[in-house]
């Protein structure tokens, strides 16, 4: 079955015809063409593909596109500007929070979900935040201090 | 000539790459677009069997499918070491092991895909399967394959120095069984690959995730019996290797065979349950180990035997199995080490390399039965290793040249950062202490394809845009190796990074490198592009010697400026000088070699070319934990890791790159492990196979030593692999500090540790009965 889907996409309205199985991942992968969201799993497993939707960090392979029906929807992609990173993309990049990349979009989503709640967030809130996101390449510790540095950047 | 410019070398710069991993913008191989048919693997429900037919007759009438093709569709077996190709794409005549491509299928969506998948029959008659290494070997077992007896792929038995008479000069000789768990890398990127065949041509084009883009070229000609230069292969961004993705895989060769079966483009990205079956991870391990040591903790001799269950396939197995002795030496002096090794066969996914490929296992026996007989001594830890450090250069009896040994500055530094002298023995109950030693090699000194070609190959292209690429076939897989090059580049050339670009694993444009695989990118291709990058500054000397009409040892640099020493005046820009450089024949391009000396490609003895290096890296670790007895965790409070790469050329990179390898030798000694239940494999997702998340990760305080090696680029060494195995040891020991126990099964996960407390209890209860019925 098909429908019409409304949203909300890194600021944009858009529209598209679905199938009502259609996940968000696909969505965002396939029909917007916005790869930044990966997969690393087979579903709920790993974070990578950690978007928000309403500002909520979401795994983007256990949601139904058609459940962000007239909600916000955001992505990596929509972090930031040409030319200016985020607070976290750039902390990530300048304290080696990514080595493969792989977790990175995942893991920055989620990092700004915990941000823009708590704005100074202490080790053990950090480490609560980006618990459901695996990374195999830091370690995690260059992670946190990405996010402490995010933390204490001014916007 | 004389460089006034902030060095590149030694700083902390992010990755060149980085930006496009922060904002999404990365490329990896799945996100590649494409309009594609989608590729799917039948795979082998049977640990064994006969294939008697593979009818594929109704799958390929299903509207939608393009392309069905089985082990008919190959007759020639692949494998990474040219002595060991026992592998088919898709099985012929027999399955070893469950999850082993069967079928395969190409189709215009996922869905048809599957659904022809879903009407592939198979007719089979079982075998007798073997899921351990003593089962395979056992009097009469069938054999895996027809030519290796007693389903061993292959035995190693060297013996260097008076073993016997060592033991028999020993105060003490213990021994002692390890048993490692099977455990896989885990990284975080699923397999996957595109093919695109050009059938009017003949062409194919791969993308893949791999680590060595060359071994799949070579491999993919093979088994399509193509000429190399009808293909190409490219590397995208790859989402980590840690070693599972440095062989030629199956599904790689496989997209490439549906894609020439439907004329077209396939996608095949596989699940993360796949990326787990197509496996290669490290092998269990049994390791049987005996040490002989004076009193004063000099060691005397050791014997090893170990056993690796490796699977149904060869892949690596014959070096794993070779590494496994050959880095028992080359980081202590051992007058006598004798070592017997047996890769086996067994109806499971083949193992193959695995970050600290053959060392770890066999180096946390080591580490661990070395504290218990400090401990049973009455020696410190560190005191039993001082007196066994090697004094370089030396070669060790195997054949190892070694000219650069901070393992002592390891020491030192980890001992004092941690507090060891004054909180050693003296922590809260359930709290404690241990410390391990590991190396690794920085580059295997024997290539695997023994061409005569040189070990690395760097270009560098220079044209009228006044920009610098330097072509690499080196893969870049989240380590940062294109960030090094780069560096290395523009040290040498004293150059700003931004003139700086690097095209990397593409082989119709990159020069062929043997791929990322232990540890040799920094340290080859580092060289190759220190030689290349020297001829392109010589070239740019002589042009600016030229226009100024100046001898070229009179120019001198300040950053990309040239002027000549002791003229005033404006000298000249980098462009003037690249237009004075391209003025006698247009553009220019240079090329950086780089070739292991024939006495560093190892001993003259069987297998001696396995474990063969320029140069060791070095590593000391001390971890502390808290054991709660009540449930059996062990929680890492804290990890102090020195290491010893050399010249760090870029630290905060090395910090990185340790931090990791601790952190996964963590995963490996506290949790992961990959079990089978009838050759069924248990954990084949993220659920099951318990990655350490944040939550668990503790802080690793890293300490760089750099112990410079006269051969490294800059002095440096590898960074990325050999601090893993010490961690492993070092946790088992701070274990045995904190609760008095010495585990010898590897996870130390909560249901062991009560099991071998409850063994403790119910002995010191018999002990008791006996002590009061006597």
């Amino acid at each position: 079955m098909g429908m019409i889907l409304s949203l909300v996409l890194n600021g944009r309205a858009r529209t598209d015809l679905v199938s009502d199985n259609l996940l968000l991942v696909e969505y965002l992968r396939d029909l917007a063409g916005l790869t930044g969201t990966k997969r690393g799993c087979d579903g709920g497993e790993c974070g990578a593909c950690t978007v928000l939707v309403e500002g909520e960090p979401r795994h983007a392979c256990l949601t139904l596109a058609a459940r962000c029906s007239g909600q916000h929807v955001e992505t990596i992609e929509g972090l930031g500007a040409p030319g200016r990173l985020s607070r976290l993309q750039r902390a990530f990049h300048e304290k080696l929070g990514t080595q493969c990349g792989f977790c990175t979009p995942g893991m920055i989503m989620a990092a700004e979900a915990l941000l823009r709640r708590i704005p100074r967030p202490d080790d053990a809130q950090i480490r609560a935040a980006l618990s459901g996101n695996l990374c195999r390449c830091t370690g995690y510790v260059k992670i946190i201090e990405s996010v402490q540095a995010a933390a204490g950047d001014i916007v | 000539m004389k460089a006034l410019r902030e060095p590149t070398v030694g700083r902390r710069l992010p990755l060149i790459d980085g930006i496009e991993k922060v904002t999404g913008r990365a490329t990896y191989t799945a996100d590649l677009r494409s309009r594609a048919l989608v590729g799917r693997i039948l795979r082998s429900p049977y640990a064994h069997a006969e294939l008697l037919d593979v009818d594929i007759a109704d799958a390929r009438a299903l509207p939608g499918v393009i392309a069905v093709i089985t082990g008919a569709d190959c007759d020639k077996p692949f494998g990474v070491l040219p002595i060991s190709m026992d592998e088919y794409p898709l099985a012929r005549e027999r399955v070893r092991y469950r999850g082993e491509p069967v079928a395969a299928v190409a189709a215009v969506d996922a869905e048809t895909a599957e659904r022809a998948l879903a009407l592939v029959r198979l007719r089979v008659r079982e075998l007798p399967a073997y899921f351990s290494a003593e089962a395979a070997r056992a009097p009469g077992a069938v054999l895996l394959h027809d030519d290796r007896g007693g389903n061993v792929l292959r035995e190693v038995h060297d013996e260097f120095g008076d073993v016997d008479a060592g033991f028999a000069a020993a105060d003490l000789v213990r021994q002692a069984c390890y048993r490692c768990a099977e455990v896989a890398h885990g990284q975080m990127e699923p397999h996957a690959a595109l093919a695109e065949y050009d059938a009017e041509r003949r062409r194919l084009t791969l993308h893949s995730v791999t680590q060595v883009p060359y071994y799949v070229h070579l491999m993919l000609a093979r088994c399509l019996g193509f000429e190399e230069s009808q293909i190409r292969v490219i590397k995208p961004f790859v989402g980590g290797g840690f070693g599972a993705r440095v062989e030629p895989l199956n599904f790689e060769i496989i997209a490439a065979l549906l894609a020439r079966a439907a004329c077209g483009t396939v996608r095949l990205d596989l699940t993360r349950e796949e990326t787990f079956l197509t496996h290669r991870g490290r092998p269990e391990t049994e390791i049987r180990l005996k040490l002989g040591m004076t009193r004063d903790g000099r060691l005397t001799a050791a014997a090893c035997e170990a056993v690796q269950r490796g699977g149904a396939y060869a892949g690596y197995g014959i070096v794993t199995i070779l590494y496994a002795g050959s880095l028992l030496h080359g980081i202590y002096d051992i007058p006598a080490v004798k070592y017997d090794g047996y890769r086996v066969y067994t109806n499971t996914p083949p193992c193959g390399a695995m970050r600290g490929h053959g060392s770890v296992d066999v180096r946390h026996a080591f580490e661990c039965l070395l504290d218990a007989m400090a401990a049973e001594l009455g020696l410190d830890p560190f005191a039993v290793r001082r007196p066994n450090l090697l004094a370089v250069p030396t070669q060790t009896a195997n054949g190892i040249i070694i000219n650069s040994y901070g393992l002592p500055a390891c020491l030192d530094r980890v001992q004092e950062a941690s507090g060891w002298k004054w909180r050693k023995g003296h922590l809260p109950p359930g709290h404690g202490l241990g410390m391990a030693c590991s190396h690794y090699v920085s580059g295997a000194g024997k290539p695997i394809h023994r061409t005569g070609e040189p070990h690395a190959v760097v270009e560098l292209r220079l044209d009228f845009d006044g920009g610098i690429t330097i072509l690499t076939g080196a893969a870049d897989i989240g380590q940062g190796s294109s960030t090094v090059l780069a560096q290395a580049v523009a040290e040498i050339l004293v150059v700003n990074l931004d003139r700086l670009r690097i095209v990397a694993t593409d082989s119709a444009v990159t020069p062929k490198d043997n791929g990322s695989y232990s540890s040799r990118v920094t340290f080859m291709v580092g060289n190759a592009a220190i030689d290349a990058a020297r001829q392109l500054r010589n070239v740019l000397i002589e042009a600016a010697a030229r226009k100024l009409e100046m001898d070229v040892d009179c120019i001198e640099r300040e950053g990309e400026h040239f002027r000549a020493r002791g003229i005033d005046g404006p000298g000249l820009s980098f462009r003037e000088v690249v237009a004075a450089a391209l003025a006698e024949g247009g553009g220019i391009t240079v090329k950086g070699t780089f070739t292991v000396p024939i006495e560093y490609q190892g001993g003259k003895h069987r297998g001696g070319a396995v474990g063969s290096t320029m140069a060791m890296s070095y590593a000391a670790q001390v971890v502390e934990v808290e054991v709660d007895a009540d449930i059996g965790m062990v929680r890492v409070k804290k990890v102090w890791a020195a290491h010893d790469c050399g010249r760090a050329i870029n630290p905060l990179a090395v910090e990185g790159q340790v931090q990791g390898s601790v952190w996964m030798g963590m995963a490996q000694a506290l949790g992961e492990e990959t079990r089978y239940e009838a050759g069924l494999p248990l954990h084949v997702s993220f659920l099951t196979y318990p990655i350490p998340t944040i939550a668990e990760s503790p802080p690793i305080e890293v300490h760089i030593v750099e112990c410079l090696d006269p051969n490294g680029p800059f002095g440096a060494k590898e960074a990325s692999e050999g601090s893993l195995a010490a961690f492993l040891p070092a946790v088992t020991n701070a274990v045995a500090d904190a609760i008095g126990l010495r585990m010898t099964e590897l996870p130390i996960t909560p249901d062991r540790i009560l099991d071998a407390l409850a063994r403790r209890q119910r002995e010191g209860r018999i002990a008791a009965a006996r002590g009061a019925a006597s």
